[in-house]
């Protein structure tokens, strides 16, 4: 790393080119990724061709002129970090947005990548006491899943809910585009539930330039790895919503005249993101980062680039999904998945947990084919009857959000519901755990 | 004297270099940055202007900066112990580096200079010898690994002295061969191949005429993968590709097993090395790692490599054919490689094709999957790649560059479904879309019949016709209703749900029911079959289904039991007492 040192900044008055969201000028000696000031706005070096360098101005660019003043820093992004950081909030550049200076060591942010053999196989599990969750899609320490939903849906809530009930040492909120009312929320969540000293914010909100929130993801990620490293803890980075983050990378491509690719996203996207969900991670020594984001749906579309690419990097996603039968928000059971599941469920959870959860969405399955049935206008017969029955007592009991159980309740809770509605050869279920759980003396 | 030039663009990991001396394409060059070097590839030479993609990041790179050209393309280290290494996609050793994070610049030595293995002559002196000749063997974990006169040289040597047996390091001479002219040359148990370039040490590569056996049922039964053949598994996220790798690394009757981890999530290579090292591998009972090479460029890691990833995979693959093994390469997901090469054509403001994939994709593809194959090695042993990739579609549309030139380009194609990953009914893989063109091969037709049993064949299209009118009447069911179609159209249904329930669905996650052998594949086809045979007779539809799931939920609890155990027997028997109360209930109905 380079020093910054006063003497040798390099300062220019001459601006070549200029676009929405970068400046272009000639200078010689700058590093690629370097940080510079134009016109008193916080930009980085993109492009370098010959002596002509091309930096994105994260505030935007309007009203800069020809001849604003450059000044190179010498240096890539960086974040003072060190215990000072927990319970305080900061702007994208990582400067506290609520009072004094921090003290800490200087870090250049979006750092390199754990070498995979460093990792250590997640394996601790996350209660969240929501059954949609814990007993379908169980969470664990070092995974990276995000929050599908409509903007309309309930995930900023859900999200800090989550953050709470997980057993956290620092929970670290990037707000990416955050509405200002959705910041206080959290502040205010997190304030009553006593945890502010354990909260670190890097907040852009809606009112801050869109390319600002390029920052935000790195600042929070170089956050959660200093305390995962260096203090051995357990840290939960909650990041939202990464579709605006997505959005300012279209700005910025866009105006390089890069070659769109589907949806009008870079066609850099998926290693863009993959960049920031890859910091997730278990490590040996006890420290653990765990993201959870947010991807906004437009219209519940998840074949859009945005979302599409997210799954493809993410360990699962949760769906969040109005169920107008129940009047409830549910963790949809069909578009919601933890890949990281199997690391714990039957081995930390009881052994028929896999079984369980299985069988309920297959179930639920069914009662969705007997609902298209129904729509059309057939009769349906007597299993269609008692699966239909059962979704919405599945929906209402394990499904919404506002459950909160213990995962052996959610199981009980699962066999009551086979027992109503079910014979055992309709669930399906290994014959042992049968005749071990199933209380109904039949069959 | 090696070429050296000046940096003077960076865009990304694209640099532009200027020299006057001689580059070539796809020639390997290191970028001075401070006291570290960073690796980069030739990818477009324009004059004196060479654009090279850096495999590593580029942050602080300076216009100015020096820049070596080393004179070869990118060269894999093949020599014994490969096997059970973690590599990243340019073959370094990621367990030799330090500390927690990678380091920009750290490359290390592939192999072990400092182990010895335990060395057996096989040439002697006076042998006439090519290129992928034998000279000797080592034991590698418990694989005999051969050691073979290098690929480069070329024409004819003969064998002047080969070392007594013995331990010797991968780097000491292990024979002398003498050339046409004379000249004679050392040889060690260590050599360098260029990815992109072929192995082609083999003397013929026929149709192949024998299957790999994966335990995977859907795949065996359905649709048999050649030993030697080329397979690919698209599907959207969530919808099984890695589990079902991951499956097949686990269980597939390969000799060893190459996983190239392209551009996907580090924490499945994690899964790979933490579990492999514990886990058995059935047929040897030694452990599964021993017989596993992992090659990981995850999607964090340098976006340049995962094109190398994937050719340093195949060919380490390459070169433990040419040892007479049979070899099952395995790459998740070939969409990241191909977005990688994306990336780069973008970035040189190249002509894009379809989705902005560059023109070339479709050959680029072909050109990769044809370096799998069966081949006979000029000694007349013989050895195989059979190679299977994922593709990830985008937006899970299979309408898509990368799954199209691939559909071209492999002879199975495992098409994972939205709906049955949905409905949990794994491996999701289609039952009706997907296809294997062995099964159209008269070799092995002949072969699965000799092998598993004369009505094997015959009874493998009756399921997939079951199947398929399964799809059709159940179709009709939806259109036209539970009670607007003859009764007959509901058995129809159930039967091919019986297939899909015994037959198609497999928990990965069971220990037992993981892998299910060719004989156990037989007989539950056998006896499925039989069931769809019998004339059933009901009163309403309505008891159709509860009936079926009955004998569904027995044949699972058969899957569930270890193959002809007591509990398996038990199954059975109790299948049959179902099924015997059925013919009894007719009987009586029709008296
Ligand atoms: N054969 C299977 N048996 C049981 N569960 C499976 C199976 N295949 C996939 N799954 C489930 O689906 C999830 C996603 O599978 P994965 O192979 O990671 O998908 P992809 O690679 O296609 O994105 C797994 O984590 C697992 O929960
Ligand atoms: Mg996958």
């Amino acid at each position: 790393m380079e020093k910054d040192t006063k003497a040798f900044q390099r300062i220019y008055t001459k601006l070549f080119q200029l676009t929405k969201a970068t400046v272009s000028l000639k200078a010689t000696g700058i590093g690629n990724e370097e940080l510079a000031i134009v016109d008193g706005r916080l930009a980085q070096v993109v492009k370098i061709i010959d002596d002509m360098v091309t930096l994105q101005v994260f505030a935007g660019t309007e009203g800069i002129a020809t001849d604003a003043e450059v000044i190179f820093a010498g240096k890539a992004p960086t974040l003072k970090v060190g215990e000072d950081l927990a319970g305080r909030f900061f702007n994208a550049y990582g400067e506290p947005i609520d009072g004094g200076e921090i003290m800490g060591e200087e870090r250049e942010i979006g750092g390199p990548s754990v070498n995979p053999v460093r990792r250590k196989q997640p394996s601790e599990l996350i209660a969240t006491g929501i059954a949609g969750i814990d007993l379908n899609n169980t969470l664990v320490t070092g995974q990276k899943i995000p929050f599908f939903a409509d903007p309309d849906q309930p995930f900023n809530q859900v999200m800090a809910m989550v953050a709470l009930r997980a057993k956290a040492d620092k929970i670290i909120l990037g707000g990416v585009g955050l509405s200002n009312d959705d910041y206080l929320y959290f502040k205010q969540v997190f304030d009553n539930a006593g945890a502010l000293d354990r909260i670190v914010g890097f907040i852009n909100t809606t009112e801050n330039p869109p390319v600002e929130r390029l920052l935000v993801p790195d600042m929070a990620l170089t956050a959660a790895e200093y305390f995962a490293v260096e203090k051995n803890e357990k840290v939960l980075v909650l990041l939202t919503d990464l579709t605006l983050y997505a959005d300012a990378l279209s700005i910025v491509s866009n105006r390089m005249d890069q070659i769109p690719s589907k949806d009008s996203m870079p066609g850099s996207l998926y290693s863009d993101l993959a960049r920031l969900y890859e910091k997730a991670v278990q490590f040996p020594d006890g420290g653990s980062i765990t993201i959870i984001a947010v991807t906004t749906l437009s219209g519940g579309d998840i074949t859009h680039a945005i979302p599409d690419n997210t799954g493809y990097i993410t360990e699962g996603q949760l769906f969040l999904r109005k169920d107008s039968d129940i009047g409830k928000v549910i963790v949809d059971p069909f578009r919601s998945l933890s890949r990281l599941k199997q690391l714990v469920i039957g081995k930390k959870t009881r052994q028929d947990h896999p079984q369980v959860m299985n069988a309920a969405v297959r179930l639920y399955a069914d009662a969705a084919n007997a609902k298209t049935k129904l729509e059309n206008g057939f009769d349906l017969s007597d299993y269609d009857e008692r699966s239909l029955e059962f979704a919405k007592a599945y929906s209402e009991k394990l499904l919404a959000i506002d459950v909160n159980i213990d995962v052996d309740t959610m199981l009980e809770t699962a066999y009551q519901l086979f027992e109503s509605y079910f014979t055992p050869a309709e669930v399906g279920i290994r014959q042992e755990f049968v005749d071990k759980y199933w209380k109904k003396t039949e069959n | 004297m090696s070429t050296i030039g000046k940096v003077t663009g960076i865009i990304a990991n694209l640099v532009i270099v200027e020299t006057e001396g001689r580059t070539a394409q796809n020639e390997i060059c290191f970028i001075k940055h401070g006291d570290t070097r960073l690796m980069a590839e030739v990818i477009k030479i324009f004059g004196k202007k060479i654009y090279v993609q850096v495999f590593e990041s580029t942050r602080g790179l300076k216009v100015g900066q020096e820049v070596e050209f080393v004179g070869h393309m990118l060269e894999v280290t093949l020599g014994p112990g490969i096997l059970s290494k973690n590599f990243d996609g340019l073959q370094n050793d990621l367990n030799k580096m330090d500390g927690v994070f990678l380091k920009r610049g750290e490359y290390t030595e592939a192999l072990d200079a400092d182990r010895k293995f335990e060395f057996k002559p096989l040439a002697s002196k006076g042998d006439k010898v090519v290129a992928g000749s034998w000279l000797g063997e080592v034991k590698e974990n418990w694989m005999p690994h051969k050691i073979m006169v290098p690929f480069k040289f070329e024409g004819e040597y003969t064998v002047k002295s080969v070392i007594g047996e013995g331990e010797y390091l991968i780097n000491e001479p292990i024979a002398v061969i003498t050339d046409t002219e004379g000249k004679d040359i050392e040889v060690t148990m260590v050599q360098k191949w260029p990815v992109k370039v072929p192995i082609k040490a083999y003397t013929e590569k026929p149709r192949p005429f024998k299957i790999l056996e994966t335990g995977i049922r859907v795949m065996d039964t359905l649709n048999p993968i050649a030993e030697g053949g080329t397979g690919f598994i698209p599907g959207p996220f969530g919808s099984g590709k890695t589990v079902l790798q991951h499956n097949l690394s686990k269980n597939a009757e390969a000799d060893l097993v190459i996983v190239a981890a392209c551009g996907e999530r580090a924490n499945e290579v994690v899964e790979i090395f933490t579990e492999f090292p514990e886990l058995d591998d059935p047929r040897t009972g030694r452990k599964l790692m021993e017989r596993t090479t992992i090659i990981a460029n995850t999607s964090n890691m340098p976006v340049a490599a995962r094109e190398a990833s994937v050719y340093t995979a195949m060919t380490i693959a390459e070169y433990y054919r040419a040892m007479g093994l049979k070899v099952l390469l395995l790459a998740d997901s070939t969409s990241r490689w191909a977005q990688a090469l994306r990336e780069m054509s973008n970035r040189m403001e190249e002509l894009p094709g379809p989705d902005g994939f560059p023109m070339d994709l479709p050959a680029i593809i072909s050109n990769f999957y044809s370096r799998a194959g069966y081949v006979y090695l000029p000694n007349g042993e013989s050895g195989s790649i059979t190679f299977i990739g994922t593709v990830s579609p985008a937006g899970g549309n299979l309408k898509e560059p990368v799954t199209e030139a691939t559909k071209k380009a492999a002879r199975c194609f495992y098409a994972l479904s939205q709906n049955r990953a949905d409905s949990k009914r794994y491996p999701a893989i289609d039952p009706i879309d997907s296809y294997s063109k062995y099964l159209e091969y008269p070799e092995i037709t002949e072969y699965l019949n000799k092998k598993v049993s004369p009505n094997w064949t015959k009874n493998v299209f009756e399921a997939k016709d079951i199947l398929l009118r399964g799809k059709e009447t159940y179709e009709q069911i939806n259109i036209l209703g539970d009670d607007g179609v003859p009764l007959d159209y509901h058995l129809k249904y159930w039967k091919s749900e019986l297939i899909d329930f015994a037959i198609l669905q497999q928990d990965a996650f069971d220990k037992v029911d993981a892998s299910s052998s060719l004989d156990r594949q037989n007989f539950m086809l056998e006896i499925t079959l039989e069931i769809c045979h019998k004339e059933f007779q009901f009163d309403s539809f309505e008891e159709v289904g509860p009936y079926f799931k009955k004998i569904i939920n027995q044949l699972k609890q058969m899957n569930y039991s270890i193959y002809e155990s007591d509990e398996f027997v038990k199954n059975r028997k109790l299948l049959e007492t179902y099924l015997k109360e059925r013919e009894v209930k007719q009987e009586e109905q029709l008296a």
